[in-house]
C-alpha cells in the first residue's frame, strides 16, 4: 500500500487498482471547522483535475479536484452526518471516495510523503 | 483541493492598537477594509462563535470609524437637527444617554452606510463602518459643518465585549454598568480610563461596546481577556454571529441600491420622519423612501433557511422554482449557523415571494437547492431591555 499526494493537498492510498482519496491534515488545518462535504455520485467517471467534491468551512467553500481519472466505486457516507471528521481524522476516517484507477501513468506525477512535506514546509 | 486565499499583498494594511495583542494570541490575520485584522484565533470560528453565545467574546472593532459631532452653539438639539439632514431617523428625540441605529441615504433613497448614533449630552457620538469612514467624514463635513464641528476620534479604540457573561466581567470595573439597558450609552470611567460605553453590539447577544483611549487599549483588552470567561473572537465568528442575529452587513446586505424599506429596516425609521409625522422627510431620498412606506417596495430583504445541510453563499442566484431560468433574487449573506448546526442565509426577493414559508430555489454548483423564507433573527436575541 502506497500513499501519494497532490500539490492541491489531496492524498491517495493505492491498493491494487483502487485509490482511496481524501484531503490532507495540512489542508484541514488551513480550512478550519468543516461543516459540509459534498461528494461525487457512485458510478460517476471522473476526469483528472475536474472539480468533483466540495469542502465547506463556516466561512468558505473549497473545491476538491480529481487527482486521477476513473470511476467512483464508493463514497464515505459518514462525512454527510459528521463533516467535522475532516478536522479530527483527515488522513483516516475522513476519506472522501474510492476510484478505480483508469490510467496508472497518472500516478507518476504525484508526490510521496517526503516530497509533500517539503511542498507544505 | 485549493486552500482559500487568506492574505494578499497590496496596499499596506493599517493596524489597530490591538494588533500586537492579536498576534500574541495566535490571531490568523487577514486584510479587511484596509486593516490587518484577525479572522480567527486558535479555537477557530465555530468555538469562538459558541463561546460568545455561552460566555463572552472580545472583539476588536477599532477599524470602525468613531466620530464626535459637537454643536457649535453648545446645544445638542442643533447637532441632532443637523444630522437629521442625512438620515431618516429621529435624532432630535433621542434622549441623552441613548443610542440608535441609523442609515445615511442618497438622493435615490439608497443606503450609503449604516451607523450607530449616541446622544452623549454635549455631543453626538457616531460609529460608522470601516470601509465607509472616509466617505462618511466627507459627507458629514459637507452637510453639517455650519452647525457642528466634525471630529474623527482617531485616538480612540473600540472594543466589543459580547455574550451572557459580558455584564459580570465589566461590572468589576463599574457596578453601575449593570443598570444599563440595551442601547443605553454614556461616558464611564473603567480601570481609570475615560471611556464611552454603550450596551449594544452586533452579535444578537447582550453586551457592550467600549471606546477607550488608544494608548491604553492594549492594556485594557489584556485585563478583560485575563477573565476566564472571555476569549478573543475574530471577524469570522463576528460574521456568523451577526448573520444568526439577522443583522445586515453593509456592502453585502445593504448598499447604495437598497433603500431602508427594501432592507426591511422600517422599524429603524421613526414615525416622526414619515408622512404625517412631526418632521416628515428632509433627508436624502425622502420622496422615494416615503413612497415605499406607503405603497411597499418591489423587493425585500428576507431570512432564508436552506432545506439541506449545504451552505448557500453570498452571490447565489434565486429562482421561483426548481427549473425556471428567470432569476428573481440573490443571496447577500450566507453561511453556516453554528448555534443551529445548520446553514442560514439572507437575500433579496420580490415582494411576491417574500412572505414567510415561501419556498424558493438557489443555484449552487449547478444544482437547485430549496430555501424557505424565514423570519429573522434565526437565533433569538438576548438584549437586556
Amino acid at each position: 500500500m502506497t500513499t501519494l499526494y497532490t500539490a492541491d493537498h489531496e492524498w491517495l492510498r493505492i491498493e491494487g487498482d483502487v485509490a482511496t482519496i481524501g484531503v490532507t491534515d495540512y489542508a484541514q488545518s488551513q480550512l478550519g471547522d468543516v461543516v459540509f462535504v459534498e461528494l461525487p455520485k457512485v458510478g460517476r467517471t471522473l476526469k483528472k483535475t475536474e472539480a468533483v467534491a466540495v469542502v465547506e468551512s463556516v466561512k468558505a467553500a473549497s473545491d476538491v479536484y480529481a487527482p486521477i481519472s476513473g470511476e467512483v466505486l464508493e463514497i464515505n457516507d459518514d462525512l454527510a452526518a459528521e463533516p467535522a471528521l475532516v478536522n479530527s481524522d483527515a488522513a483516516g476516517r475522513a476519506w472522501f471516495f474510492k476510484v478505480k484507477i483508469a490510467d496508472e501513468s497518472e500516478l507518476e506525477g504525484l508526490m510521496d510523503e517526503a516530497a509533500y512535506r517539503k511542498h507544505i514546509a | 483541493m485549493l486552500i482559500p486565499e487568506v492574505s494578499v499583498s497590496p496596499p499596506p494594511l493599517k493596524q489597530t492598537p490591538l494588533y500586537a495583542l492579536h498576534l500574541g494570541r495566535g490571531g490568523k490575520m487577514v486584510p479587511f477594509a484596509g486593516y490587518d485584522m484577525p479572522v480567527q484565533f486558535g479555537p477557530g470560528v465555530l468555538r469562538e462563535h459558541l463561546h460568545t453565545r455561552t460566555s463572552a467574546g472580545l472583539f476588536d472593532v477599532s477599524h470602525m470609524g468613531q466620530i464626535a459631532l459637537r454643536p457649535k452653539s453648545g446645544r445638542i438639539e442643533d447637532a441632532a437637527r443637523a444630522l437629521e439632514r442625512l438620515v431618516p431617523q429621529d435624532i432630535l428625540a433621542l434622549p441623552a444617554g441613548r443610542q440608535r441605529y441609523a442609515q445615511f441615504t442618497n438622493e435615490a433613497g439608497g443606503i450609503l452606510d449604516d451607523l450607530m448614533v449616541a446622544n452623549l449630552s454635549d455631543h453626538l457620538f457616531v460609529v460608522v463602518n470601516a470601509a465607509c469612514k472616509a466617505d462618511d467624514e466627507a459627507l458629514l463635513s459637507g452637510h453639517l459643518s455650519d452647525l457642528c464641528a466634525i471630529e474623527p476620534l482617531g485616538d480612540r479604540t473600540l472594543i466589543a465585549l459580547q455574550g451572557p457573561k459580558a455584564e459580570s466581567v465589566l461590572a468589576k470595573y463599574d457596578a453601575e454598568i449593570s443598570a444599563m439597558k440595551f442601547m443605553d450609552a454614556g461616558a464611564r470611567r473603567l480601570a481609570g480610563l475615560d471611556c464611552f460605553v454603550s450596551r449594544s453590539g452586533y452579535t444578537g447577544e447582550d453586551g457592550f461596546e467600549i471606546s477607550v483611549p488608544a494608548q491604553a487599549a492594549e492594556e485594557f483588552a489584556k485585563e478583560l481577556l485575563a477573565d476566564e470567561a472571555v476569549l478573543p473572537v475574530g471577524l469570522g465568528a463576528r460574521d456568523s454571529l451577526r448573520l444568526e442575529a439577522g443583522l445586515c452587513l453593509y456592502g453585502h446586505d445593504l448598499d447604495p441600491s437598497t433603500t431602508p424599506v427594501e432592507g426591511a429596516l422600517e422599524w429603524s425609521v421613526q414615525k416622526s420622519r414619515r408622512k404625517g409625522g412631526a418632521r416628515p422627510g428632509g433627508f436624502p431620498g425622502a420622496d422615494q423612501i416615503l413612497k415605499q412606506f406607503e405603497h411597499g417596495a418591489p423587493r425585500r430583504r428576507v431570512g432564508l433557511k436552506p432545506d439541506g445541510r449545504a451552505p448557500v453563499r453570498e452571490g447565489a442566484l434565486l429562482f421561483a422554482d426548481a427549473t425556471s431560468l428567470q432569476v428573481i433574487g440573490k443571496v447577500t449573506s450566507g453561511g453556516f449557523a453554528p448555534s443551529l448546526n445548520a446553514p442560514v442565509a439572507m437575500g433579496y426577493l420580490p415582494s411576491s415571494h417574500a412572505a414567510p414559508d415561501t419556498v424558493v430555489f438557489a443555484e449552487v454548483r449547478g444544482q437547485r437547492l430549496a430555501l424557505r423564507v424565514t423570519p429573522t433573527p434565526f437565533v433569538p436575541n438576548t438584549y437586556k431591555r
